[in-house]
């Protein structure tokens, strides 16, 4: 071999050769550039920056090193995930297939699909939340159930637009605003639009901020804005600790398809409460949420493969994501003004906004929202309350889905 | 199955409602049980309140409490419930990026409306 053959070689296996010679290489482009897009809003606008970073470059990655029917260096290879969910195929749910073959996003993509990085983010969040605001108003589990119906229209509206029923349960949870849920749930039903349906979901809820206030102000009166929260009870310490063990009991029981989601998130919080598993709680928080984000951010990037993301249902996908979010928003609003009535004008309707999940931020929209109209009003301990019970009613949402479209 | 992927717009219809009454109703139930187990606590604690005062009454006053590690001195409150101050101290520290025991509050007022 001389040194032009070499040469030739080296020119025509380089990535920059194969944007020209591969099959739609020229999106393989287009998608590095939305890489940087995506970089640059996680890292100078800090929208969800722990994610989206590693989304983005996990996107960068597999475009940079998968060109179709080019897959020998790949990071991420569709071909052997789709052999794998193809029941006519031989490798039909073969992970043997996919480690003997697989390049190093692969391995990491195995967590997603098998449902274990989702399950410990939840486990995560577990430890992190405080569900005594929650604990002291139950009646705020109300307003979390209210802020699914985002879910359900955005469903009805995808099935509208043509797309398969487990495809439009996948579409709907993003109305959940839970990123973990909405993985989980994506993974199992339509794991070919895990890509757009992550954006989505975490792109609307670092938007939270702006998506929220106009809707609070379009359902609300400024009399039902101005409302001063009374102080809610003291929660005691067994009750918290009883709570991780009865929600999971009770609602697993009802709902099986929730238990790896709803019992890790109790797991999380049992660690958190009971006072005796305090290192547990501390990794749980920290050290394992920290690793297992960067193993699913950069898995979920890396499923964002031009072919598959370069088409008419992305774009679907992006505004019924949006309208999932407003209408949810506004299904927990609705559930605000009619306790507001229904309290004799003792609740503040802007913490049904909250229901939505999205944790802790959309607590902090309620809170700065009602300070706007009443500068004694502190609203975020009360608004925590629908918060932490839109997690539960997501993970409701999507049990049911997956129930009835799991197979 | 097939009829699940290519579900008609009435059977999508007939889920979308049947899931949100699903959430509601799980939901509800959680609720319940909740309030079923706040009832209880809330009655043991005040249970055990009463029943303290007789058992234990103390036979001489006891001594002021020295302060806690890091404090600067009494907080004066002005119309203001000392749980609301807790509150507002730890949102005036989350705010500043500041610990807690690094602040000295001198006082909290309650600053009516008609006064803003």
């Amino acid at each position: 071999m001389n040194i032009l053959d070499t040469l030739q070689k080296l020119a025509t296996e380089s990535g920059f050769a194969s944007f020209i010679i591969a099959d739609g290489g020229w999106k393989n482009l287009v998608m590095i550039l939305f890489a940087f897009v995506l970089l640059y809003l996680g890292i100078v606008k800090k929208f969800e920056p722990l994610l989206l970073v590693g989304i983005a470059f996990g996107c960068l990655l597999t475009n940079l090193s998968y060109f179709t029917g080019m897959g020998e260096n790949a990071l991420y290879h569709p071909e052997l995930w789709e052999a794998f969910l193809d029941e006519a195929s031989p490798y039909y749910h073969s992970y043997g297939h996919i480690m003997s073959n697989a390049g190093l996003l692969d391995f990491f993509y195995i967590g997603v699909k098998a449902g274990i990085y989702p399950s410990l983010i939840f486990l995560g969040v577990g430890a992190m939340t405080d569900f005594g605001p929650l604990l002291a108003n139950p009646k705020s589990l109300l307003l979390g159930a209210a802020a699914q119906l985002g879910v359900f229209v955005a469903f009805f509206g995808a099935i509208l637009l043509g797309f398969s029923g487990p495809e439009a349960a996948s579409i709907g949870i993003i109305g959940g605003a839970d990123g973990p849920t909405a993985i989980f749930l994506t993974t199992k039903l339509a794991p070919n639009l895990l890509g757009p349906i992550a954006i989505a979901a975490y792109s609307y809820m670092a938007l939270i901020p702006l998506i929220q206030p106009p809707l609070m102000k379009l359902c609300t009166t400024e009399e039902m804005r101005k409302v001063k929260m009374e102080q809610a009870r003291e929660v005691s310490k067994t009750e918290k600790i009883i709570f991780p063990i009865v929600v999971a009991t009770f609602v697993i029981l009802l709902l099986p398809s929730t238990a790896p989601l709803v019992g890790c998130l109790m797991l999380g919080n049992l660690f958190r409460e009971c006072g005796v598993t305090d290192r547990l709680s501390d990794t749980a928080q920290n050290a394992l949420m920290n690793i297992v984000t960067i193993f699913l951010a950069t898995s979920v990037g890396a499923t964002m493969v031009a072919q598959n993301f370069l088409n008419g249902n992305t774009l679907k996908i992006i505004v019924l994501g949006l309208c999932a979010f407003a209408i949810s928003t506004i299904g927990g609003l609705l559930g605000g003004v009619v306790m507001y009535y229904a309290s004799g004008k003792k609740i503040n309707p802007l913490i049904g906004s909250a229901g939505v999940s999205a944790v802790p931020m959309a607590a902090r929209v309620s809170q700065d929202v009602g300070k706007k109209y009443n500068k004694t009003n502190f609203l975020l301990m009360h608004a925590m309350g629908p918060n932490v019970a839109g997690v539960i009613g997501s993970a409701i949402a999507a049990g049911f889905l997956l129930s009835v479209f799991g197979g | 199955m097939n009829d699940l992927i290519n579900i008609s717009l009435g059977d999508a219809a007939v889920t979308a409602l049947t899931g949100y009454l699903v959430v509601f109703f799980g939901l509800v139930l959680l609720m319940c049980v909740v309030m079923i187990m706040g009832k209880i606590m809330v009655g043991s604690k005040n249970k055990a309140v009463v029943e303290t005062p007789a058992a234990a009454a103390p036979a001489a006053p006891a001594p002021a409490a020295p302060p806690a590690p890091g404090s600067a001195g009494e907080l004066k409150l002005y119309d203001t419930d000392p749980k609301d101050a807790a509150m507002i101290m730890a949102i005036v520290a989350d705010t500043l990026g500041k610990p807690i025991n690094e602040l000295r509050f001198i006082s909290i007022k309650e600053v009516k409306e008609d006064e803003v």
